[in-house]
């Protein structure tokens, strides 16, 4: 059997996207309050949930191609566009810090009951509009910068894929301690100014 | 305020390493990773469509999606986010967290979180095609797979998430 199996039938999409739903709401991605909560330091779980999936999706790939069962090569890597890219991040951690939300947890909170993230899907699917409405004024910007094709991190540091795993796993680890470490000291700073905790399962209405 | 019966969140390392599961069983599976904006992008183009017909055919970018009278929603994308709702609704069910609501912080008001949510869907909406995907599909995959543009974006998501934030605080506290 050669992997992947490239199926991207409806029972595939399903599947995926089913098991992505529910770890993502256990992680409690589905709550802005929780979400945001990254971006005023009290609370880590961004950093830490998507930080670690990174590592166990990158280690479990290397794995593989160790095995032999397949190769990074056999996988979608997208090519870089600096510019747009580094752009887009920009944009999206905006949006993400006024409205609550990125596109994949939005639909976790509207399957939550959240009418925020309604609102927000709606204001996405406006966004996309302007951006096609606009496209070409921005296409110069949309196709600079671009880097060599399915560029990976080994490859544009020239060291072997374990070294940056590795070097990842150490980031991981520091994160965890410093964001751990704050999420303690927010905490002690809010009780002590008579605020309420954060993170809970909901708050408000 | 804490809901009576719902069920406290996984631990942050617990649901990091099932979502690593996930998007390793999908890139096993189907060759590329986990996303979500290209959804909305296709809701996008099916709704300019309907709205002013003609406009979405001739622009640029929302052509592509409708080339040789194509329905963009046919698409594993289309099945995938239906499957994030249907897994998270799952989740939120079974943990006794499903509530209908408007969530926001205490500092300010329902209409204003509204408008606030609606801003930054534009913002999201807009920076998620300009980068070719979003947290999940650049982010998270990109990542995944140790690209370059994953991390390019991720960077990109950090500094404007710590920056915007700060000035946004009064709203979520």
């Amino acid at each position: 059997m050669s992997l992947p199996l490239y199926d991207n039938g409806a029972a595939a999409g399903l599947l995926a996207g089913i098991l992505f739903g529910f770890v993502l709401e256990n992680a409690g991605f589905g709550s802005a309050r929780k979400l945001t909560g990254q971006f005023r330091l009290t609370d880590w779980s961004v950093f830490k949930v998507m930080f670690t999936a990174v590592i166990v999706s990158a280690v479990g790939l290397w794995l593989l191609q160790l095995v032999g069962l397949t190769a990074f090569s056999e996988v979608y890597i997208p090519t870089p566009f600096f510019w747009a890219m580094g752009l887009g991040g920009v944009l999206i951690g905006a949006g993400f810090a006024v409205g609550g939300y990125c596109p994949g947890t939005s639909a976790v909170g509207l399957a939550g009951g959240r009418g925020d993230a309604l609102v927000f899907i709606l204001g996405m699917i406006v966004g996309t509009a302007v951006f096609a409405g606009l496209f070409p004024v921005i296409e110069p910007l949309y196709t600079a910068a671009q880097g060599a094709e399915r560029q990976t991190l080994d490859a544009l540091f020239g060291v072997p894929t374990w070294v940056v795993l590795a070097a990842l796993v150490a980031i991981m680890a520091g994160g965890f301690l410093l964001g751990t470490n704050l999420e303690r000291r927010m905490a002690g700073a809010r009780r002590s100014a008579g605020g309420h905790p954060e993170g809970a399962p909901s708050a408000a209405e | 305020m804490f809901d009576g019966d719902a069920r406290p969140y996984w631990p942050p390392l617990v649901a990091g390493i099932a979502l690593g599961l996930t998007l390793l069983l999908t890139f096993i599976i189907t060759g590329h990773g986990l996303g979500a904006s290209g959804f909305f992008t296709r809701v996008s183009v099916v709704a300019a469509d309907w709205l002013v017909p003609g406009w979405a055919q001739n622009n640029d970018y929302f052509g592509l999606f409708l080339q040789g009278g194509a329905n963009p929603l046919l698409a594993w994308i289309t099945w995938e986010v239906v499957g994030v709702f249907v897994g998270g609704l799952a989740a939120t069910l079974m943990a006794g967290r499903f509530r209908p609501q408007i969530e926001r912080g205490g500092g300010i008001g329902r209409s204003k979180r509204l408008g606030y949510a609606f801003a930054g869907g534009v913002l999201t909406g807009f920076g998620a095609r300009l980068a070719r995907g979003c947290t999940s599909g650049l982010g998270l995959s990109g990542g995944g797979t140790l690209a370059v543009a994953g991390f390019v974006f991720l960077i990109g998501f950090f500094v404007a998430g710590f920056g915007v934030s700060y000035l946004m605080r009064r709203a979520w506290q």
